[in-house]
Protein backbone atom coordinates (compact mmCIF):
# COMPACT_ATOMS: atom_id res chain seq x y z
CA UNK A 1 0.00 0.00 0.00
CA UNK A 2 3.15 2.11 -0.10
CA UNK A 3 2.32 4.04 -2.89
CA UNK A 4 -0.51 5.39 -1.76
CA UNK A 5 1.14 7.09 0.59
CA UNK A 6 3.48 8.42 -1.85
CA UNK A 7 0.85 9.85 -3.95
CA UNK A 8 -0.67 11.66 -1.42
CA UNK A 9 2.46 13.05 -0.25
CA UNK A 10 3.17 14.59 -3.70
CA UNK A 11 0.01 15.90 -3.77
CA UNK A 12 0.72 17.66 -0.30
CA UNK A 13 4.03 19.10 -1.14
CA UNK A 14 2.42 20.41 -4.55
CA UNK A 15 0.06 21.91 -2.59
CA UNK A 16 2.78 23.54 -0.64
CA UNK A 17 4.05 25.06 -3.34
CA UNK A 18 1.25 26.49 -4.70
CA UNK A 19 0.42 28.18 -1.08
CA UNK A 20 4.03 29.04 -1.43
CA UNK A 21 3.98 30.73 -4.39
CA UNK A 22 0.58 32.40 -4.23
CA UNK A 23 1.63 33.97 -0.59
CA UNK A 24 4.51 35.08 -2.70
CA UNK A 25 3.28 37.00 -5.01
CA UNK A 26 0.84 38.54 -2.88
CA UNK A 27 3.15 39.67 -0.72
CA UNK A 28 5.23 41.42 -3.96
CA UNK A 29 2.15 43.49 -4.60
CA UNK A 30 1.65 44.41 -1.01
CA UNK A 31 5.59 46.01 -0.94
CA UNK A 32 5.10 47.39 -4.74
CA UNK A 33 2.21 49.19 -3.77
CA UNK A 34 4.43 50.62 -0.62
CA UNK A 35 7.46 50.98 -3.08
CA UNK A 36 5.19 53.37 -4.96
CA UNK A 37 3.83 55.44 -2.16
CA UNK A 38 7.23 55.46 -0.52
CA UNK A 39 8.85 57.00 -4.02
CA UNK A 40 6.25 59.61 -4.61
CA UNK A 41 6.85 60.73 -0.91
CA UNK A 42 10.73 61.21 -2.00
CA UNK A 43 9.61 62.38 -5.72
CA UNK A 44 7.38 65.09 -3.88
CA UNK A 45 8.99 66.06 -1.26
CA UNK A 46 5.86 65.59 0.67
CA UNK A 47 4.79 63.71 4.06
CA UNK A 48 1.62 62.19 2.16
CA UNK A 49 1.92 63.01 -1.41
CA UNK A 50 -2.08 62.44 -2.09
CA UNK A 51 -5.08 63.49 0.26
CA UNK A 52 -8.76 63.05 0.45
CA UNK A 53 -11.01 66.05 0.39
CA UNK A 54 -13.12 65.60 3.53
CA UNK A 55 -15.01 68.46 3.59
CA UNK A 56 -16.88 71.17 1.45
CA UNK A 57 -14.78 74.01 2.54
CA UNK A 58 -13.16 74.68 -0.63
CA UNK A 59 -16.66 74.19 -2.51
CA UNK A 60 -16.79 74.82 -5.59
CA UNK A 61 -13.43 74.24 -6.23
CA UNK A 62 -12.78 70.58 -4.31
CA UNK A 63 -15.84 68.53 -2.97
CA UNK A 64 -15.98 66.08 -0.29
CA UNK A 65 -14.46 62.44 -2.36
CA UNK A 66 -11.92 64.23 -4.74
CA UNK A 67 -8.51 63.51 -4.70
CA UNK A 68 -5.48 66.51 -4.79
CA UNK A 69 -1.48 65.73 -5.51
CA UNK A 70 0.90 67.31 -3.14
CA UNK A 71 4.27 68.41 -3.99
CA UNK A 72 6.11 70.72 -1.33
CA UNK A 73 8.89 72.10 -3.53
CA UNK A 74 11.76 74.70 -2.40
CA UNK A 75 9.78 77.39 -3.59
CA UNK A 76 8.52 79.54 -0.31
CA UNK A 77 4.87 79.78 0.33
CA UNK A 78 2.88 82.17 -1.70
CA UNK A 79 -0.80 83.92 -1.24
CA UNK A 80 -3.54 82.14 -3.68
CA UNK A 81 -1.69 78.45 -3.25
CA UNK A 82 -3.85 75.66 -1.53
CA UNK A 83 -1.86 73.98 1.25
CA UNK A 84 -2.48 70.81 3.59
CA UNK A 85 -1.69 71.80 7.07
CA UNK A 86 -1.60 70.15 10.29
CA UNK A 87 -2.80 72.01 13.11
CA UNK A 88 -0.90 71.17 16.49
CA UNK A 89 -3.56 68.68 18.26
CA UNK A 90 -5.46 67.88 15.44
CA UNK A 91 -5.52 64.40 13.68
CA UNK A 92 -6.59 65.66 10.55
CA UNK A 93 -4.49 67.39 8.08
CA UNK A 94 -6.69 70.73 6.78
CA UNK A 95 -6.61 71.63 2.33
CA UNK A 96 -7.09 75.34 2.71
CA UNK A 97 -5.70 78.37 0.50
CA UNK A 98 -3.02 80.82 1.62
CA UNK A 99 -4.66 84.41 1.61
CA UNK A 100 -2.13 86.65 3.93
CA UNK A 101 2.28 85.79 3.81
CA UNK A 102 4.52 87.95 5.70
CA UNK A 103 8.36 86.47 4.82
CA UNK A 104 11.41 87.97 6.98
CA UNK A 105 13.92 89.17 5.75
CA UNK A 106 17.57 86.86 6.85
CA UNK A 107 15.89 83.80 7.97
CA UNK A 108 12.88 83.68 5.21
CA UNK A 109 10.58 82.31 7.55
CA UNK A 110 7.07 82.99 6.90
CA UNK A 111 3.74 84.00 8.67
CA UNK A 112 0.52 82.27 7.00
CA UNK A 113 -2.67 82.68 7.29
CA UNK A 114 -5.42 80.36 4.89
CA UNK A 115 -9.51 80.54 4.78
CA UNK A 116 -11.77 77.72 2.65
CA UNK A 117 -12.90 79.17 -0.08
CA UNK A 118 -16.16 78.20 1.13
CA UNK A 119 -15.59 79.78 4.29
CA UNK A 120 -17.31 83.46 5.81
CA UNK A 121 -14.02 83.91 7.66
CA UNK A 122 -10.39 83.10 7.88
CA UNK A 123 -9.39 80.11 9.94
CA UNK A 124 -7.50 81.72 12.79
CA UNK A 125 -10.97 79.68 15.19
CA UNK A 126 -9.25 76.57 13.55
CA UNK A 127 -5.90 77.04 14.49
CA UNK A 128 -4.92 76.04 17.94
CA UNK A 129 -5.83 78.62 21.09
CA UNK A 130 -4.14 81.68 20.41
CA UNK A 131 -2.26 80.80 17.37
CA UNK A 132 -2.49 83.81 14.65
CA UNK A 133 -0.45 82.41 12.31
CA UNK A 134 0.78 79.26 10.72
CA UNK A 135 4.16 78.14 9.65
CA UNK A 136 6.85 76.04 7.68
CA UNK A 137 6.32 73.14 9.64
CA UNK A 138 2.58 73.26 9.57
CA UNK A 139 2.92 72.81 6.00
CA UNK A 140 2.35 69.44 4.28
CA UNK A 141 2.31 70.34 0.94
CA UNK A 142 0.71 72.27 -1.14
CA UNK A 143 -1.64 71.20 -4.11
CA UNK A 144 -0.77 71.24 -7.55
CA UNK A 145 -2.93 68.06 -9.11
CA UNK A 146 -6.70 67.37 -8.51
CA UNK A 147 -8.66 64.27 -9.57
CA UNK A 148 -12.50 64.29 -9.01
CA UNK A 149 -14.69 61.50 -7.33
CA UNK A 150 -11.81 58.93 -6.68
CA UNK A 151 -11.54 59.69 -2.88
CA UNK A 152 -14.58 58.50 -2.28
CA UNK A 153 -13.21 54.66 -2.21
CA UNK A 154 -11.35 55.62 0.53
CA UNK A 155 -14.05 57.76 2.26
CA UNK A 156 -16.49 54.94 2.49
CA UNK A 157 -14.28 52.62 3.24
CA UNK A 158 -13.15 54.20 6.30
CA UNK A 159 -16.58 55.16 7.60
CA UNK A 160 -18.35 51.53 6.49
CA UNK A 161 -15.35 49.25 7.68
CA UNK A 162 -17.29 46.18 6.34
CA UNK A 163 -17.10 47.08 2.75
CA UNK A 164 -12.92 47.26 3.33
CA UNK A 165 -13.06 43.80 4.84
CA UNK A 166 -14.99 42.01 2.51
CA UNK A 167 -12.99 44.04 -0.40
CA UNK A 168 -9.41 43.08 1.07
CA UNK A 169 -10.93 39.78 1.40
CA UNK A 170 -12.14 39.67 -2.52
CA UNK A 171 -9.00 41.20 -3.35
CA UNK A 172 -6.98 38.54 -1.64
CA UNK A 173 -9.31 35.29 -2.90
CA UNK A 174 -8.57 36.53 -6.11
CA UNK A 175 -4.65 36.26 -5.69
CA UNK A 176 -4.81 33.63 -4.08
CA UNK A 177 -6.71 31.53 -6.36
CA UNK A 178 -5.55 32.70 -10.02
CA UNK A 179 -3.40 29.96 -11.80
CA UNK A 180 -0.15 31.14 -13.58
CA UNK B 1 -3.84 63.62 -18.91
CA UNK B 2 -6.53 65.80 -20.15
CA UNK B 3 -5.18 68.81 -19.01
CA UNK B 4 -2.22 68.00 -21.95
CA UNK B 5 -3.75 70.37 -24.00
CA UNK B 6 -4.31 73.20 -21.55
CA UNK B 7 -0.81 73.92 -22.18
CA UNK B 8 -1.00 74.95 -25.79
CA UNK B 9 -3.87 77.80 -24.25
CA UNK B 10 -2.03 81.20 -24.63
CA UNK B 11 -4.15 83.76 -22.48
CA UNK B 12 -4.02 87.11 -22.72
CA UNK B 13 -5.86 88.63 -19.75
CA UNK B 14 -6.39 91.84 -18.45
CA UNK B 15 -6.79 93.83 -15.21
CA UNK B 16 -6.65 97.30 -13.74
CA UNK B 17 -7.54 98.62 -10.11
CA UNK B 18 -7.97 101.84 -8.85
CA UNK B 19 -8.21 102.97 -5.01
CA UNK B 20 -10.86 105.33 -4.58
CA UNK B 21 -10.58 106.35 -1.24
CA UNK B 22 -8.97 105.62 1.78
CA UNK B 23 -11.61 105.23 3.96
CA UNK B 24 -9.90 105.02 7.30
CA UNK B 25 -6.14 104.70 8.41
CA UNK B 26 -5.04 103.94 11.44
CA UNK B 27 -2.22 102.39 14.31
CA UNK B 28 -4.28 99.59 16.12
CA UNK B 29 -3.42 99.25 20.20
CA UNK B 30 -1.19 96.41 19.30
CA UNK B 31 1.00 99.01 17.84
CA UNK B 32 -0.14 96.98 14.11
CA UNK B 33 -1.27 99.60 11.12
CA UNK B 34 -4.59 99.06 9.66
CA UNK B 35 -6.23 100.44 6.47
CA UNK B 36 -9.39 100.27 4.95
CA UNK B 37 -9.53 100.87 1.25
CA UNK B 38 -12.12 101.26 -1.76
CA UNK B 39 -11.37 99.44 -4.47
CA UNK B 40 -12.44 99.56 -8.12
CA UNK B 41 -11.47 96.40 -9.85
CA UNK B 42 -11.90 95.45 -13.38
CA UNK B 43 -10.75 92.62 -15.33
CA UNK B 44 -10.88 90.18 -18.13
CA UNK B 45 -9.74 86.78 -17.54
CA UNK B 46 -12.02 85.16 -20.29
CA UNK B 47 -8.72 83.57 -21.85
CA UNK B 48 -8.48 81.78 -18.80
CA UNK B 49 -11.30 79.38 -19.49
CA UNK B 50 -10.40 76.28 -21.87
CA UNK B 51 -12.68 72.99 -22.10
CA UNK B 52 -10.65 71.84 -18.98
CA UNK B 53 -11.53 74.45 -17.18
CA UNK B 54 -13.81 73.91 -14.01
CA UNK B 55 -13.37 77.56 -11.90
CA UNK B 56 -11.02 80.33 -11.79
CA UNK B 57 -10.00 81.55 -8.46
CA UNK B 58 -8.80 85.65 -8.73
CA UNK B 59 -7.94 87.49 -5.71
CA UNK B 60 -6.17 90.58 -5.25
CA UNK B 61 -3.43 91.13 -2.66
CA UNK B 62 -1.58 94.28 -1.43
CA UNK B 63 2.08 93.55 -1.77
CA UNK B 64 5.48 95.38 -0.11
CA UNK B 65 8.38 94.97 1.75
CA UNK B 66 9.01 96.42 5.15
CA UNK B 67 12.08 96.67 7.15
CA UNK B 68 11.21 92.94 8.84
CA UNK B 69 9.91 91.21 5.96
CA UNK B 70 10.80 90.47 2.90
CA UNK B 71 7.66 89.75 1.66
CA UNK B 72 4.54 90.78 2.95
CA UNK B 73 0.89 90.01 0.67
CA UNK B 74 -1.92 90.58 1.94
CA UNK B 75 -5.24 89.88 0.67
CA UNK B 76 -7.88 92.34 -0.36
CA UNK B 77 -10.37 90.68 -1.76
CA UNK B 78 -11.20 87.76 -3.69
CA UNK B 79 -13.98 85.77 -5.86
CA UNK B 80 -14.65 82.96 -7.45
CA UNK B 81 -15.39 83.02 -11.68
CA UNK B 82 -17.78 79.76 -12.32
CA UNK B 83 -17.92 80.12 -16.58
CA UNK B 84 -16.63 82.22 -18.83
CA UNK B 85 -19.33 84.73 -19.26
CA UNK B 86 -18.56 86.01 -15.94
CA UNK B 87 -14.94 85.92 -16.49
CA UNK B 88 -14.86 89.48 -17.83
CA UNK B 89 -15.79 91.51 -14.65
CA UNK B 90 -15.90 95.04 -12.86
CA UNK B 91 -16.54 95.37 -9.27
CA UNK B 92 -16.31 98.07 -7.10
CA UNK B 93 -15.75 97.39 -3.03
CA UNK B 94 -13.94 98.16 0.35
CA UNK B 95 -11.19 95.23 1.22
CA UNK B 96 -13.23 92.03 2.00
CA UNK B 97 -10.22 91.18 4.14
CA UNK B 98 -8.72 93.63 6.95
CA UNK B 99 -5.28 95.03 5.53
CA UNK B 100 -3.30 95.29 8.51
CA UNK B 101 0.68 95.40 8.84
CA UNK B 102 2.98 93.22 10.58
CA UNK B 103 4.11 96.81 12.89
CA UNK B 104 3.87 100.24 11.82
CA UNK B 105 5.16 100.34 8.35
CA UNK B 106 2.27 101.63 6.17
CA UNK B 107 2.18 105.61 6.70
CA UNK B 108 3.46 106.95 2.92
CA UNK B 109 4.60 103.16 2.18
CA UNK B 110 4.62 102.32 -1.57
CA UNK B 111 2.64 99.04 -2.59
CA UNK B 112 1.78 97.01 -5.77
CA UNK B 113 -1.77 95.78 -5.96
CA UNK B 114 -1.21 92.13 -7.66
CA UNK B 115 -3.94 90.73 -9.21
CA UNK B 116 -3.37 86.76 -9.02
CA UNK B 117 -5.88 83.82 -10.45
CA UNK B 118 -5.64 80.35 -9.95
CA UNK B 119 -7.19 78.17 -12.38
CA UNK B 120 -9.04 74.34 -11.40
CA UNK B 121 -9.13 72.24 -13.91
CA UNK B 122 -12.06 69.86 -14.05
CA UNK B 123 -9.32 67.27 -13.71
CA UNK B 124 -5.20 67.36 -13.95
CA UNK B 125 -2.60 69.84 -13.33
CA UNK B 126 -3.63 73.49 -11.10
CA UNK B 127 -1.85 76.39 -12.64
CA UNK B 128 -1.86 80.14 -11.53
CA UNK B 129 -0.53 83.19 -12.80
CA UNK B 130 -0.79 87.25 -11.90
CA UNK B 131 -0.56 90.36 -12.80
CA UNK B 132 1.67 93.23 -10.73
CA UNK B 133 -0.15 96.86 -10.76
CA UNK B 134 2.79 98.90 -9.24
CA UNK B 135 2.59 102.49 -7.97
CA UNK B 136 0.22 102.52 -5.51
CA UNK B 137 1.57 104.79 -2.03
CA UNK B 138 -0.66 105.34 1.05
CA UNK B 139 -1.04 108.50 2.98
CA UNK B 140 1.40 109.91 5.30
CA UNK B 141 -0.67 110.29 7.96
CA UNK B 142 -3.50 108.35 9.39
CA UNK B 143 -7.15 109.74 9.39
Amino acid sequence: MGWIGEYVDSIRSLQFRNVLTQMVSLGMIVASALIIWKGLVCVTGSESPVVVVLSGSMEPGFKRGDILFLHMGKDPIRAGEIVVFNIDGREIPIVHRVIKVHERHETGEVDVLTKGDNNFGDDRLLYARGQLWLHQHHIMGRAVGFLPYVGWVTIIMTEKPIIKYVLIGALALLVVTSKE
Amino acid sequence: MTSISDNLNSPSPTANVHVLNINWFQKQRNGNDEVSLTLNISADLQSMFTWNTKQVFVFLAAEYETPENALNQVSLWDGIIPSKEHASFWIQTTNKYRFIDQGSNLVGKDFNLTLHWHVMPKTGKMFADKIVIPGYRLPNDYR
